[in-house]
């Protein structure tokens, strides 16, 4: 066997262990082993690199990795839950640079001696990988809000960028034919930073979600070149499961808020500056404010209640108190669930990891299909922060932006609480009725400190009963 | 068309196909641990990135190949690590609180 072979047996063992290992991944059980397995396949991958016959000095190797190791586990280890999406869109930014870089390294060393495959490919590995991070960092920066989560728009938006996208084309065609213009491939180049850039700008933060997941699949799309430029399977293998995640998480994204992903990729703009226009009335005057001691009053009577988290409860760190509460109201007899609409948090799944970190065990945590049917059976649905996924007018009324996107039915339990720091909209700036309905009382503040309040009061109650 | 091409597709193709089975049957649960345990795959750049660090070609393909190896490496080790630790919270029943 030569070590050629040896290489590429070690690839396909890595191929067999991510496959296996994403799959276990599936499973809340053995996901943990899943991630085992993957590592291994990782090390297979780097062990049978190191062999290839063109590294002939480890020094600058050894340099990176201690350094990346270094970054990679501090950022592993401090970043904080509420703050995944943005280490994400970061860690896309950074595939999409490694990409690119080897990329323009390939070309630079290769040139012209690379065959046509290797040049188209080498062309979209870069174009890709340099689209995937400006629109990493972009999106980076709209979660952390050193940009402003405003979509911005203006006219011939599309055409713009659908002229960029066929321009780049074009110098990776022009590329395969000239394989010396240099020129043309630093092009293609500017050509992907730009379009990353411009891609992201007209979505608005209320998309970001799948944003994130299109990044995803372009860093996967990117990866997958990078095997077809160098002939690589375990890079297309990858390219493949990484391109594939994006697309599926993306797609289910969508279909939770009723959007195709044509509409939020192109038509973000247009949707959010209908959405501005609308007149904001004030609904402050006809609600049903109520004081923590009501919330308890009408929660120590309660047999089932159910919690609706969103984004606003993770900013205001309110899921420990969320969990204080659901022992509180478990020890006295009533039956808690959580209910977690798919776009409740800044991405896929993100809710879910916080409660996870709250200690809330995931058996009380319900997907929107499993819980929807019992909203009319439930006593009391406190909501913690969520506005959209539960704004019943995405049912009710066609004019409403968010109508036909799948909400929570929190208006047919017999009583809503809602936890909400003031009346103004939220994220997408869209009214809800919902806090203006009679069976809804609504407590106004810092969630966080609503809830320690309504934690005391609930206990109090208690005691008072025993 | 080169052979190389055709088998390339082959691996995409197939890859992409068994990658959407696996995948699409993952629960919303582990959606944020799933997608940061592919962006952790991903870093497998790598491969690409240690040959441009280590072929002591020319000055530039070492310092670009360099800055690769770090980005990929940050994502292999980080992504890993959050994901494990991400994973070790999940927990099925309520804990008994000692």
């Amino acid at each position: 066997m030569t070590t050629t072979d040896l290489v590429q047996l070690l690839y396909l063992g890595a191929s067999i262990l991510f496959i296996l290992g994403l799959q276990q991944l599936g499973k809340a059980d053995t996901a943990r082993r899943g991630v085992r397995l993957a590592e291994v396949g990782m090390l297979l991958a780097v062990v049978g690199t190191l062999l290839h016959a063109e590294i002939i000095t480890y020094q600058w190797i050894v340099i990176s990795v201690v350094l990346g190791s270094a970054i990679g586990t501090a950022m592993g280890l401090y970043i904080p839950m509420v703050k995944m999406p943005e280490r994400i869109a970061l860690s896309h930014a950074f595939g999409g640079l490694a990409v690119a870089l080897v990329g323009v390294a390939e070309f630079l060393r290769h040139g012209a001696a690379l065959d046509k495959l290797a040049l188209t490919a080498t062309g979209l590995e870069v174009f890709l990988g340099a689209l995937t991070f400006t629109g990493s960092l972009m999106a980076f920066g709209k979660l952390q809000g050193v940009i402003p989560g405003k979509p911005v728009t203006y006219r011939g938006q599309n055409p713009l960028n659908l002229a960029a996208l066929a321009l780049a084309i074009a110098g990776v065609a022009y590329l395969v034919a000239v394989p010396t213009a240099t020129g043309v491939f630093a092009a293609v180049l500017v050509l992907g930073l730009a379009l990353g850039v411009l891609l992201v700008l007209p979505i608005g933060g209320a998309d970001m979600p799948v944003v994130i997941c299109l990044l995803n699949a372009y860093a996967g799309l990117a990866a997958a070149a990078t095997g077809f430029a160098l002939g690589n399977n375990v890079l297309i293998i990858c390219g493949a499961l990484d391109g594939g995640s994006g697309i599926i998480l993306g797609l289910m994204m969508s279909k939770a808020m009723n959007r195709s992903f044509r509409n939020v990729v192109f038509g973000a703009g247009a949707n959010n500056v209908a959405t501005e226009a609308a007149p904001v009335t004030g609904p402050a005057s006809s609600a049903n404010v109520g004081t923590t001691d009501d919330a308890a009053a009408v929660l120590t009577s309660a047999r089932s209640v159910i919690i609706v988290p969103g984004y606003g409860m993770a900013v205001s760190q309110a899921q420990y108190i969320v969990r204080d509460l659901a022992a509180a109201l478990a020890a006295n007899g009533a039956t808690v669930r959580y209910a977690i609409h798919p776009v409740a948090g800044r991405m896929p799944g993100h809710m879910n990891v916080l409660l996870a970190e709250a200690n809330v065990p995931y058996e009380q945590l319900f997907d929107l299909d499993a819980i929807n049917d019992d909203f009319g059976q439930t006593d009391v649905a406190i909501v913690v922060g969520a506005n959209d996924v539960v704004n019943p007018a995405a049912k009710s009324s066609p004019s409403s932006p968010i109508f036909g996107m799948p909400v929570l039915a929190v208006d047919l339990a017999r009583t809503a609480i809602c936890f909400k720091r003031s009346f103004n909209p939220g994220f997408a700036g869209i009214e809800n009725e919902l806090f203006t309905r009679p069976s809804t009382m609504m407590v106004l503040g810092d969630a966080k400190k609503s809830l320690s309040a309504l934690v005391q009061a609930v206990k109090g109650e208690l005691r008072q009963a025993a | 068309m080169s052979t190389t091409l055709i088998m390339g597709l082959y691996v995409f193709v197939l890859g992409a196909f068994v990658g959407w089975q696996v995948l699409s049957k993952v629960p919303h649960l582990l959606h944020t641990p799933l997608m940061s345990a592919t962006n952790a795959i991903s870093g497998i750049s790598l491969v690409g990135s240690l040959v441009a660090a280590g072929s002591d070609h020319d000055v530039m393909t070492t310092v670009l190949g360099s800055i690769a190896v770090t980005a990929a490496t940050i994502n292999v080790v980080g992504g890993f690590l959050i994901t494990d630790r991400m994973l070790r919270m999940f927990k099925k029943r309520p804990e008994i609180v000692r």
